[in-house]
């Protein structure tokens, strides 16, 4: 066992003097999901909340036939521009976005209690403008509905009679959920957390090794093979959790800057977040971390390694893909899979939702197995008689 | 002391090593002289236990190497053809990481490798990281990492690989200061004056099986030619 821990605090001493695994395990691997994620969503939100609070430019064509509806308008945030002559054209040419044409005759019906015409003029092949068409037809629809009812009131009439039918609208995503759609691609962002902290450990526990020529010598001590191993490992792991641990502890920072309370959401990413997730991710960093160095085992240079491990990077993506795109419902042998398990949990961790005690013993459990299983399968890779030689 | 009898290794279908046996004793230095490619490293492999033999047998001290490869690694001190070290690691650093895996006691460990800093003459590359040492810096902390433990045996895969000549001639002191100690040492080479300015018994190895083995003395002889080099070609068939 002492040599274990011998190669163990020499991986360590020799890592932190090393700034391609100082930046990677404690710089990269940690801020890359949460600046992405706050970059992200202050980009998103920040649009959405502009759109709603900026006046909305419109080139109004007759202003002067309706003072009243302009200046309803103008109250709910219209600005109004400026007429155009051919109106249809300049939207076709993209010179204006939006134009809104009040009929001549919109006085004389308007007074008379026909329906009064106004137009809109939009091109709606161009997506960034649907928002404001929305808003506009909103306004417009909000000031009709409005005078409807005043004129049915002046008639003697109860304004719900023009209304047969409410249809109300009952959103049971509870504003959790709803942030949680934005934060699905945060369990991936922890596993590329993982795997980026101990990439560089993993490389050089025997590609590196083997590419510099120390591994012959190493292997010529009086030492089993498989307590190097195992220091390697437990160094490699260690790299990995303290990224990881940066990692979680840098989401929670983020999470308090996250404009989620603006939208109406609500993300579960506090301390419980922190306790809950921390002791499930464990196993997964000793997973993921022997395998990265059982991929390295195999790789004959160094670059080989990072080519190998840049693609096993994407591995755990899968089921965060097939996650945000198949609605499936979480059954409890998934959570028997490695990877998926830990990511379907910490999902509902983030929405707030119950997590099972014997989904989160199940995923443990598992994956610890699965990491003796792969610990197994290196032990013989170590052991062969090829390992050290390097030419 | 070392014994080896009938040690055999084939890749695939190629025979690296065919049959050889020889002693290496105490208080002798004994050279493995061969041409390139000749089996010196597989051989020397098979010795430190990193490759398994397919046939014969290594005793170290009387120790079986197939038997017991852990207590054997312990008695040999191997400088082999790959002395890579670690590069954010100083020299002493490096010298006492190695002490650390033969299982030494921090202060044994520590005073061993001081002891072996001023053998070698290395004190002021000590505290410095291994990063941008001379070929010959790196010589001496691969050799002073390998005998740390103090073994009897020791092993070189062609320690003057890449010296100059000052080096080169510290490094044979070395041996010699070794030899004097009543080591055993058994070096690889495929340099004549290498075998001939230090060497008291000369084993000539090729295509993987031993053609001679005796002094320079016996090896005239039995060639029937004064000069060293032309004995080496004669016995290893290339001459004409």
């Amino acid at each position: 066992m002492n040599a274990a821990v011998t190669v163990f605090m020499k991986e360590c001493r020799e890592s932190l003097r090393d700034r391609r695994v100082l930046i990677n395990s404690l710089l990269l691997g940690p801020l890359l999901g949460p600046v992405l994620l706050l970059v992200l969503m202050r980009l998103v939100v920040g649009r959405e909340l502009e759109k709603a609070e900026q006046p909305l430019p419109v080139v109004l064509i007759g202003a002067e036939r309706a003072p009243e509806l302009v200046g309803a308008l103008r109250q709910m945030g219209l600005r109004p521009r400026p007429a155009v002559a051919d109106p249809e054209l300049a939207v076709r040419e993209q010179r204006i976005d939006l134009a809104l044409r009040i009929a001549p005759e919109f006085g004389a019906n308007w007074r008379a209690g026909r329906p009064a015409e106004v137009e809109l003029i939009y091109d709606s092949s161009r997506r960034e403008g649907a928002g404001d068409v929305e808003r506009l037809r909103g306004m417009l629809e909000g000031y009709a509905h409005r005078n409807g009812a005043l004129r049915l009131l002046a008639r003697g009439l109860a304004p719900t009679v023009a209304t047969p039918l409410i249809v109300a609208s009952r959103d049971v995503a509870t504003p959790q959920a709803r942030g949680a759609l934005l934060f699905a691609m945060l369990p991936y962002m922890l596993m590329l957390t993982i795997f980026i902290g101990g990439i560089w450990l993993a490389i050089d526990s025997t590609a590196g090794e083997r590419e510099r020529a120390s591994l012959e010598p190493l292997l010529i001590n009086p030492v089993p093979r498989d307590r190097i191993l195992l220091g390697k490992l437990l160094a490699t792991a260690l790299f990995s959790l303290a990224s990881l641990v940066l990692g979680l502890l840098a989401f929670l920072a983020v999470g308090r800057f996250m404009p989620a309370a603006e939208l109406g959401m609500n993300l579960e990413l506090g301390a419980h977040f922190f306790a809950v997730a921390l002791p499930l991710l464990i196993p997964l960093v000793l997973l993921l971390c022997i395998a990265q160095i059982l991929i390295a085992a195999f790789a004959r240079s160094v670059r080989e390694a990072q080519t190998y491990l840049g693609l096993a990077q994407l591995v755990p993506l899968i089921p965060s893909v097939v996650l945000s795109v198949l609605p499936i419902k979480a059954q409890l042998w998934m959570y028997a899979v490695p990877v998926l398990g830990q990511q379907l949990a910490i999902m509902r961790l983030l929405r707030a939702e119950p997590l099972a005690a014997l989904a989160v013993a199940l995923s443990v459990m598992v994956t610890l197995l699965a990491a003796v299983a792969v610990f197994a399968l290196v032990r013989r890779v170590y052991n062969s008689e090829r390992l050290a030689i390097s030419a | 002391m070392i014994e080896v009898r009938g040690l055999s290794k084939s890749f695939g279908a190629t025979r690296a090593v065919d049959g050889v046996s020889f002693t290496a004793r105490d208080g002798e230095i004994t050279g493995l002289l061969g041409p390139n490619g000749a089996g010196k490293t597989t051989t020397l492999r098979m010795l430190y236990t990193l490759m398994r033999p397919d046939a014969g047998s290594v005793l170290v001290d009387g120790l079986d190497a197939g038997r017991e490869p852990l207590a054997v690694k312990r008695s040999l001190g191997v400088l082999p053809d790959a002395r890579g070290l670690y590069k954010r690691l100083t020299a002493r650093e490096n010298i006492e990481y190695f002490a650390a895996l033969q299982g030494m006691e921090p202060s044994a460990a520590r005073a061993a490798t001081e002891a072996l800093i001023v053998t070698l003459a290395m004190q002021d590359i000590a505290g410095r990281r291994t990063e941008g040492f001379s070929q010959g810096e790196r010589v001496k902390t691969a050799i002073a990492r390998a005998l740390v433990h103090g073994p009897r045996n020791v092993l070189l895969d062609e320690p003057t690989n890449g010296l100059d000549v000052m080096a080169t001639r510290s490094l044979r002191d070395f041996l010699r200061a070794l030899r004097a100690d009543g080591h055993c040492v058994l070096l690889s080479t495929h340099l004549m004056q290498e075998v001939a300015a230090l060497c008291d018994r000369i084993i000539i190895i090729a295509h993987g099986g031993i053609v001679a083995d005796g002094t320079a003395d016996e090896l005239r002889a039995l060639a029937g030619e004064q000069q060293l080099e032309e004995v080496f070609m004669k016995l290893i068939g290339t001459a004409p």
